[in-house]
């Protein structure tokens, strides 16, 4: 073969590569059995503090909950195992059917007609909303208006998938800003305005009468949820919501230091035509037997191409299908009961976190499983006071402590915000509440 | 292949049938035979205007999704909504029932250089071989 193409060697191949480059020396260690090199990352994996052995009371986007082991089993099975939707996708009625129970409980749980097969995560679940917003006002509306009590990530994320679209996405400069002001910028350009309920601060918003608002001016609503939390409260969608999304990761996948994880999009079947992504229908076989099919088909890929509203056609099939059984697993009861475990650890939490000299639950909004707590004032520049309470909490009582709302809000320097699970044992919290005391003391 | 002889075509496979300074457009029964199985028609909102041969609706089907251009520059009077729940009727009628959008003409000039009937079917012949 090197002859055909007429060099003498593999390294004429790379003759374009710079010779300092080309050949490094790595430097690496000398081979090591399976044993060994399991050791070693064990003892790696070690220096980690993990929600296993240590109570965890940090939320802030990625959530420790029970996953039941059905979902592990379910999605280790070699009909199930892989990240890809199959590119001849009516050969695999499995993954369809999975795909089509995901997305009508999904469609289910936000309360919204129509969800499609799952984006990468929450936040790019989030930027396809702007996108598909922009289309539908026929990119004639450039304004897209975001909360800034959304996730951080989420705010930049949206920023850097839309760069170069020429849009403007505002409302959150100000950081204290309400719904009420976000509500106040609505105007013909305004394409899309985007809340999170409960919000990045755990506050569950006050959603009544804001989609009216927005469907005056001509805009759309997108709520961002957590789908746990659509285990006791009102769906999105029965409060005028036209796109809900959010992060999947709490329906039975794990933290996994940050991914995969699992977005999900909802919307209303009017808009079918500009959302991203996949969309999988149930119909009838010649024989009149139930059969699935790509009802929107790689649309980006095979139909519109440069056309289409996104470049997005993967969805996150495996993720998707452990989502997919933790409903199941859980149903609607149980699913509630989740919720409920939530909203009352969280609350006895806070209650007894508000009683400790020196600390606050700060808000005036109920909230559902995180809450913000001022933290006693320390000696120095105040963010440095909840790296100093974490690290306290840690080392002396072995527990993973709050996010530090300094380093994304001036104005929460010396908060924390904290998050509370049916995983968190009363033991736990009562630690946690101990722990806290000694450093406020 | 049908190309009724009152209407001008584009090179892009559109229609026009002007009367006077208003006119109706939509696509050829070539375009629509190309596309096969309609399912999808966007359509245009009324009072929007358009330059000659810019986009003003698209039109999906099974197999592609196409761009459908106003064949003379215009206000948009109406449109078909009925093609929102059927737009299959474009395969079955693209110059009657399968209309797209009414319009005004800003420009009745821009008539002159689209093609009559013979020499568009003679363009959509070549294109066949």
């Amino acid at each position: 073969m090197l002859a055909a193409i007429g060099v003498k060697s593999i390294e004429d191949l790379f003759a374009d590569v710079p010779a300092g480059v080309r050949f490094p020396a790595l430097n690496l260690p000398g081979p090591q059995s399976e044993m060994e090199t399991l050791r070693e990352l064990m003892e790696l994996a070690s220096a980690n503090a993990d929600a296993q052995a240590s109570p965890c009371f940090l939320g802030a986007g990625a959530y420790n909950h029970y996953s039941p082991s059905i979902v592990n089993h379910m999605i280790l099975r070699g009909e199930f195992l892989t990240a890809y939707t199959p590119y001849q996708p009516e050969v695999s009625q499995g993954t369809l059917q999975a795909i089509f129970e995901y997305q009508s409980m999904v469609a289910a749980l936000t309360g919204m007609e129509v969800a499609n097969a799952s984006h990468y995560d929450g936040a790019t679940s989030m930027a396809e909303a702007v996108i598909m917003a922009v289309a539908h006002g026929r990119e004639k509306r450039r304004k897209v208006l975001i909360s800034p009590a959304v996730h951080p990530h989420y705010r930049a994320v949206v920023r850097t998938y839309t760069q170069g679209m020429r849009l403007t996405i505002t409302g959150d400069e100000r950081q204290q800003a309400t719904l009420s002001d976000l509500a106040a910028q609505l105007d013909g350009d305004t394409a899309l305005l985007i809340v999170q309920s409960p919000n990045f601060f755990g506050q569950i918003e006050d959603l009544a009468g804001l989609a009216d608002k927005v469907h005056a001016a001509g805009a759309l609503l997108c709520v961002a949820a957590d789908p746990i939390s659509l285990g006791m409260l009102q769906p999105p969608g029965r409060m005028g919501a036209d796109i809900v999304v959010g992060e999947g990761q709490s329906l039975g996948i794990p933290m996994s230091y940050g991914g995969p994880y699992l977005g999900f999009f909802a919307t209303r079947k009017d808009f079918v035509r500009r959302m991203a992504g996949r969309l999988v229908g149930e119909t009838k076989d010649k024989n009149g037997q139930r059969g699935y099919v790509l009802t929107l088909s790689t649309r980006e890929q095979h139909i519109k191409r440069e056309r289409a509203t996104s470049n997005i056609c993967t969805n996150q099939g495996l993720m998707a299908l452990a989502a997919t059984v933790y409903m199941e697993a859980m149903g609607k009861h149980g699913l509630r009961r989740v919720a409920e475990l939530c909203w009352h650890k969280s609350h006895y939490a806070a209650a007894e976190i508000g009683l400790l000299p020196g600390f606050a639950v700060v808000g005036d909004r109920p909230f559902f499983k995180e809450f913000v707590v001022r933290c006693p004032e320390p000696a120095g520049p105040s963010s440095v006071g909840v790296a100093e309470l974490n690290r306290h909490l840690y080392d002396e009582h072995g527990l993973i402590g709050g996010y530090d709302l300094g380093q994304d809000y001036a104005h929460l320097a010396g908060h924390m915000l904290l998050c509370v699970t049916e995983m968190n044992s009363r033991d736990d919290i009562d630690t946690l509440v101990q722990a806290l005391s000694e450093f406020g003391a | 292949m049908n190309y009724p002889a009152d209407l001008k075509y584009t090179r892009t496979d559109e229609w026009v049938r002007a009367a006077g300074a208003s006119a109706t457009a939509g696509i050829t029964d070539y375009a629509q035979e190309a596309l096969s199985d309609i399912v999808y028609v966007e359509l245009p909102q009324v009072g929007d205007s358009f330059k000659q041969g810019e986009a003003y609706s698209s039109v999906e089907s099974v197999k592609a999704a196409a761009e459908v251009n106003l064949p003379v520059g215009g206000a948009i009077t109406a449109v078909n909504t009925a093609l929102a729940a059927a737009p299959e009727v474009i395969n079955k009628d693209p110059y009657g029932a399968g209309w797209i959008a009414q319009f005004t003409l800003s420009d009745a000039g821009e008539l002159a250089g689209l093609m009559d009937a013979a020499a568009y079917a003679q363009y959509c012949e070549s294109r066949k071989q």
